[in-house]
């Protein structure tokens, strides 16, 4: 089943209060996906050149300094860091391949989460109201949030098998659905360089993206190939650093629906979700079509004009 | 015929709701306003009493669904399965209805004012359904039995493997399923077609739309085929 939430704020003096406004919504998704949850918030952007990560050990106790002194004597830089709950946000001034290699070489036990300049995801085994009381979404700010429950299908239970995720700098991935071509591509991405970390199908949808965009595609067109590579039901929402992008498959049996205000515009797998947002009486509420792809924001362009409706094009 | 209860959803539990409906189950009628409909699932279902039903809010799944002999008014949209297996009465949405409107229906009329998304009428057997807008793709999949009425446009697939249903539409088509053909409208067809336009509040003219059904090439034993046994 699995439960997708998304929030972007097109007014500025709302960002105060997005984890608030937000929290609501991924619990609300309780009954469609009480076994995981996890959700990317976009805030704090970091300068050109810098690199933010969210780094996961499922100890809590894990010692995170000693992560931090490593990457400061690899790359002869400073290193922020602040442990979230089973999370470590760093931020330092160096190449985000260069990073994710070396961690991935030096440091094997932990996993990457997330990495750009805009994003953090956090997601972790649990309820909406555990996961979202953990890393205190409530009191986060900043301009979009995208959410995930997860009643899981094809793979197992774990934080590395929850939503979102990542794909590309700043870009992360959420699904409800199941994949059905996903081993015959993940062995296909594979020879194209990929590194799987799960058996999970959704990381495979993940790598594909992650894939079309490193070789030069645009996100909407590696979300039209997505139409004709991936076999499956899915309702995806890809979010971008300043904004999200939505995709059913042309059977479209997953839900969803879309509202947008002059403040806000949000994506869920059912009304209910977005039926306490403020304004929400005077919405623009739509089902989106299958096979189309919809996209808000300037899918990767810092500072992109928000436009008054989608771009939506027959795939 | 009773005084009007109201029910408001930010006070009374769905369970609440359905329950005072079913204990009106036989009675000769009454009325019921429900407020704050939050797309709540399962509002109003197993209805088995000429009840008036009005609910103020967009719905969520299943809304007045097996309903039986009450009239039900959605003052919004209706998510997944909205009147699914109705057997009488009738169930009106003001808004648009998402997918498998009026599934597996039995009986009884449902209109919907807005657009309905894709399987609207899949598997009805007897039910009317008129939407005032357009419908989805794979819309009447195996209808067995009622009519489909589509004001706009149908998408892709429409009536595949269709029964006995018939369908209506008066835009166009992206395209027929599997055994689904235009068939003759007539001058008997054109008059029971007009009644179903009045009853649903649509003031169109039933010569607009053509005729759809079942080329019956599907679900017939054909004696061609009698050497492949």
């Amino acid at each position: 089943m699995c439960g997708i939430v998304g929030l972007f704020l097109k007014n500025k003096a709302l960002e105060s209060k997005l984890g608030a406004l937000f929290e609501p919504m991924l619990i609300e998704m309780t009954q469609r996906g009480p076994d995981s949850t996890g959700f990317a918030i976009y805030r704090d952007p970091v300068p050109a050149g810098t690199v933010k990560l969210v780094l996961q050990h499922p100890a809590l106790d894990y010692d995170w300094s000693h992560a931090a002194a490593a990457l400061t004597e690899a790359f002869r830089t400073d290193v922020d860091h602040r442990r979230i709950h089973t999370h470590c946000l760093f931020t330092l001034t160096a190449p985000e391949a260069g990073v994710r290699r070396f961690l991935h070489e030096a440091l094997p036990e932990i996993a990457v989460v997330s990495a750009g300049r805009h994003i953090e995801i956090y997601k972790e085994v649990g309820l909406p109201r555990e996961v979202a009381e953990r890393f205190a979404l409530r009191s986060m700010q900043g301009s979009h949030l995208i959410g995930h429950t997860r009643m899981a299908t094809e793979s197992a239970v774990t934080t590395a098998g929850s939503h979102p995720f990542s794909t590309g700098s700043d870009l992360c991935l959420v699904h409800n659905g199941s994949l059905s071509n996903h081993n015959r591509l993940r062995r296909k991405l594979a020879r194209l360089g990929a590194v799987f970390h799960t058996e999970n199908d959704t990381e495979v949808a993940a790598q594909f993206f992650d894939v079309q965009l490193r070789q030069g595609a645009t996100l909407e067109q590696a979300l039209r190939r997505a139409l004709t590579e991936l076999d499956g039901f899915y309702t995806f929402t890809i979010g971008t650093s300043d904004g999200f992008a939505v995709l059913r498959d042309p059977i479209a049996c997953k839900p969803a629906v879309l509202a947008e205000t002059a403040d806000w515009v949000a994506m869920a797998s059912e009304y209910r979700a977005i039926a306490r947002l403020p304004g929400v009486e005077h919405a623009r509420l739509w089902e989106p079509e299958p096979a189309t792809v919809y996209v808000w924001g300037g899918a990767g362009k810092q500072g992109a004009v928000l436009g008054s409706g989608p771009l939506a094009r027959a795939g | 015929m009773n005084a009007e209860q109201t029910f408001d959803l930010k006070i009374h539990t769905v369970r609440e709701l359905n329950q005072a409906l079913h204990d009106a189950a036989g009675s000769a009628g009454g009325r019921y306003r429900i407020v704050n409909a939050m797309g709540d699932h399962a509002l109003a279902v197993g209805i088995d009493a000429p009840l008036e039903v009005e609910i103020h809010g967009h719905v969520g799944y299943y809304c007045a669904g097996m309903n039986k002999h009450a009239r039900v008014t959605v003052h919004g949209n209706a998510a997944t399965g909205l009147a699914e297996n109705i057997m009488s009465g009738s169930v009106r949405v003001k808004g648009n209805a998402s997918q498998s409107a009026a599934a597996t229906g039995r009986g009884g009329l449902v209109v919907i004012e807005g657009d309905a998304s894709a399987r609207c009428g899949i598997s009805m057997k007897g039910v009317d359904i008129v939407v005032h807008g357009s419908v989805g793709h794979l819309s009447a999949f195996m209808a067995q039995k009622g009519r489909l009425v589509v004001c706009g446009d149908a998408g892709a697939a429409l009536g595949d493997s269709i029964y006995e249903a018939e369908i209506y539409v008066r835009g166009k088509i992206a395209d027929l399923g599997a055994d689904c053909e235009e068939q003759e409208l007539d001058a008997e067809h054109r008059s029971a077609l007009a009644a179903l336009l009045r009853e649903a509040g649509v003031d169109l003219d039933a010569g607009e739309f053509r005729r759809y059904g079942s080329a019956r090439r599907l679900y017939h034993f054909h004696v061609d085929h009698a050497d492949a046994y």
